[in-house]
């Protein structure tokens, strides 16, 4: 078994989250590093050489994102962090920056000077009150000790960080709408282009980077672009962090390396040990609950029956039509006792909920998708209703400002595209559905 | 200039104008239909997706597709770029999709709504919508605020447009009202029942491409279409003083700026007319304007029916 932790290494160690102990334990050796030694360029060069790629959920190589970023002279450029974590099912920019707050911040120090931004920020939910509280006392400890403010470690590189809090939408993780509250507007998605890495914040270029991305700047300065690359397998390098949740023995979240097959994560005793309860294994959500549902036979094997590895690319193999995408890692394991029209019912609610009304494919959609499937969960559905499913998130998905419409129209996709005999069961038998659940569905004879 | 090819006419543009702008420079029906975007309204734009258009070539550089259909108010045409409009299916499904979404909350009241006639959603729905709707819940209902006594709010059949928003920014000096709430929710209102009080403000009602904000001096008084729109003029210290009068017989009914064909406020002298609110609510006497003659309007129009095509037979006439 391969399993090398990176950046949740030190989380156990008591007081990691001072500066002393952080310190002691290796803490802000990337910035010596990189402030002393390296030029901003040779930063970017050692990330786009570690094949990182965001861990916020799209996936796109964050060294290409930064040398996307505009340079003219004399404009401020800025970082900031998203830590504006509310997908359903994900909590792992949570846990890191609960736990090991000075590695968030070390990252952004080294991704700052690499960048050339001297105002940075952490954009953070505002439920994380507590967290913001934690990162503050470790920005003022970092402060206190030289590592920003004016002329860090006499390099002459100046930084600024700042902590600023939500109003705890989702829609505010998305980056443009991020900026747009860290203006304190109202948190609506901009139109793109022109791309935040031309004019973000304030008018700037900004790059807007999750947090698992920005911490694992740390490891990629400290042990070189070249080693990092090597763990993972193909073009997802390094480790990702896994926020696993639902009917499992144990979950939690782990540090996977990129590789590690579904069924070794599902039921490895390194991992999560299996579906509690010995119940069977009913579906799974691999990455948030944006990205579409896979039933129990295409989690651990894909359509042409090879083995489902935790990789960008083996979950959305076969596309939507039998895959799904690693997304942001909220891992969601459903046991044969979950409904999966109410659990699709719930998420449709969520996105009804958050949607932030700009665009009309989107307000009006996400509502409606709501509304047909409380009625179809609450036993007043028709056969009618579930094609009509399809055809509003078929005329949602694509054509919304921000990805939140897609992100509400694929969950129902999928969810109609594998579990159909589920709903239809919810309008043959309405009152059985009321009373028990579909149970396990049959996997098709012929191949999807 | 660069050569832009929309549903197979080719035309030249400026660098940096939108697909929308392009096709209406190139006329006919070949224009996408726009509901939040005015050109006259810089930052609006984006938001109803009725102007969604597919992008076949995306330049002579890199002919690629574009995988999505965009929004071509907001999107700047590229050397060589291929877009589709009326020529392609897909944007006719999804078209009409949008347009479904935006009827799913509107309340089908056309018959006493006083924006009938004029609607840009009636003319869009006519074109694009279908004739049966598939929502089976409760349309969705807001309480009434009241935002002053010129200008009536009718919330219920707001499309969200933030065009009456953009207005209070640019054309006012303080903007009292916004959008409150998100999703489903949202809400064009003043925050805690204020009054939107100040010299423009009217130009909401002209901006409002639906029947949410209308002119409560004008209110349920007579059916658009029954009233000859007059271009007139007068002194005003306030604004341009270019504004059409809507008359019966020899009574001003309401006033309203002079708008072009894609139903936005005219530039006159490269300057939009906007007018006060003066001349729109308070001079509905013939003796304060100089009527210059009828106001062309296109045949097809509901507006030109009735006892205006005689008017207009007759030519520019000056009354007064």
């Amino acid at each position: 078994m391969k399993y090398r932790k990176l950046l949740l290494e030190n989380v156990h160690i008591p007081g990691i989250d001072t500066f002393d102990v952080y310190r002691k334990n290796g803490g802000y050796r990337s910035v010596e590093k990189a402030l002393k030694s390296m030029t901003p360029d040779e930063v970017v060069e050692e990330v786009k050489k570690s094949g990182l790629r965001g861990r916020g959920g799209a996936g796109f190589p964050t060294g290409m994102k930064w040398s996307f970023l505009a340079k003219p002279e004399g404009v401020p450029r800025h970082l900031v962090c998203n830590a504006d974590e509310s997908e359903p099912g994900t909590f792992k920019d949570r846990y890191l920056m609960e736990k090991n707050p000075h590695l968030l911040i070390e990252g952004m120090i080294t991704s700052s000077f690499a960048l050339g931004a001297n105002l940075s920020f952490i954009y953070i939910r505002g439920e994380f009150m507590y967290v913001l509280h934690i990162l503050e006392k470790a920005i003022s400890e970092a402060y206190a000790n030289g590592f920003l403010g004016k002329n860090i470690l006499g390099s002459g590189f100046d930084l600024d960080l700042c902590v600023a809090p939500g109003g705890g939408a989702y829609i505010c993780g998305e980056e443009t709408a991020l900026l747009e509250s860290l203006e304190g507007k109202r948190g609506n998605p901009r139109m793109k282009p022109p791309f935040p890495a031309v004019k973000g914040l304030w008018g700037c270029p900004t790059v807007v980077n999750n947090v698992e991305s920005i911490a694992a700047v740390v490891p990629i300065v400290n042990e070189g672009g070249d080693a990092y690359a090597q763990i993972g397998l193909g073009r997802s390098t390094g480790t990702k962090l896994i926020s696993a949740s639902g009917n499992l023995v144990r979950p939690g979240v782990y540090e996977i390396e990129m590789g590690v097959s579904v069924e070794e994560f599902i039921y490895g005793d390194d991992y999560c040990r299996g579906i509690a309860n010995d119940k069977k294994l009913k579906a799974c959500i691999p990455g948030g609950s944006s990205v579409p549902i896979l039933p129990h036979y295409l989690v651990t094997k894909t359509a042409a029956g090879e083995d489902r590895l935790m990789t960008y690319e083996s979950l959305s193999d076969g596309g939507f039509a039998t895959g799904s995408m690693l997304g942001s890692g909220g891992f969601i394991v459903f046991d044969e006792d979950q409904c999966i029209v109410r659990n699709t019912w719930n998420f449709a609610r969520f996105y009804a909920h958050e949607s932030c009304g700009q665009c009309s494919p989107c307000r009006e959609g996400t509502g409606w998708m709501e509304k047909v499937l409380h009625r179809l969960e609450h036993g007043h559905g028709n056969m009618r209703d579930i094609t009509l499913l399809e055809e509003i998130n078929k005329k949602i998905e694509g054509n919304t400002i921000c990805p939140l419409g897609d992100a509400a129209a694929w969950p129902v996709a999928a969810a109609i595209r594998h579990f159909r005999d589920e709903f239809e069961w919810h309008v043959n038998e309405r009152e059985q559905s009321q009373k028990r659940n579909y149970g396990l569905i049959t996997q098709p004879s012929v191949a999807v | 200039m660069i050569k832009v090819t929309i549903d197979d006419i080719e035309i030249e543009v400026e660098p940096g104008t939108t697909i929308l702008n392009a096709a209406r420079q190139a006329g006919g029906d070949i224009v996408p239909p726009a509901m939040c975007y005015y050109s006259k309204l810089p930052g609006t734009g984006g938001k109803c997706r009725t102007c969604l258009v597919e992008v076949a070539a995306g330049s002579t550089a890199d002919p690629r597709p574009m995988p999505k259909l965009v929004a071509s108010c907001s999107t700047t045409v590229m050397d060589g770029m291929i877009v589709k409009n009326k020529t392609s299916e897909r944007v006719h499904t999804n078209r009409g999709g949008v347009v479904e979404f935006l009827l799913v909350n509107h309340p089908l009241d056309c018959p006493i709504c006083d924006q009938a006639g004029e609607c840009h959603l009636q003319d869009l729905g006519y074109e694009h919508g279908s004739a049966k709707t598939r929502y089976e819940e409760k349309r969705r209902t807001y309480d009434p605020i009241d935002i002053g006594n010129k200008i009536k709010l009718h919330m219920n059949r707001c499309i969200l447009c933030y065009r009456c928003v953009h207005v209070a920014n640019q054309l006012t000096d303080s903007r009292v009202h916004g959008v409150l709430h998100r999703g489903e929710h949202a809400e064009i209102s003043t925050y805690i029942e204020n009054a939107i009080e100040n010299d423009f403000s009217g130009n909401m009602i002209d901006v409002c491409p639906v029947g949410a904000l209308t002119d409560k001096t004008f209110r349920f008084k007579s059916r658009v279409w029954f009233l000859k729109p007059m271009e007139a003029e007068c002194s005003c210290t306030k604004c341009s003083g270019k504004a059409v009068v809507w008359m019966f017989g020899n009574e001003i009914f309401r006033v309203t700026a002079r708008k072009d064909k894609y139903g936005e406020v005219e530039n006159i002298e490269d300057k939009t007319a906007w007018i006060c609110n003066d001349c729109r609510f308070d001079k509905k006497d013939t003796s304060k304007w100089n009527i210059i003659g009828p106001r062309s309007i296109n045949r097809h129009s509901v507006i030109s029916q009735g006892k205006y095509k005689t008017n207009m037979d007759k030519g520019p006439k000056k009354i007064n």
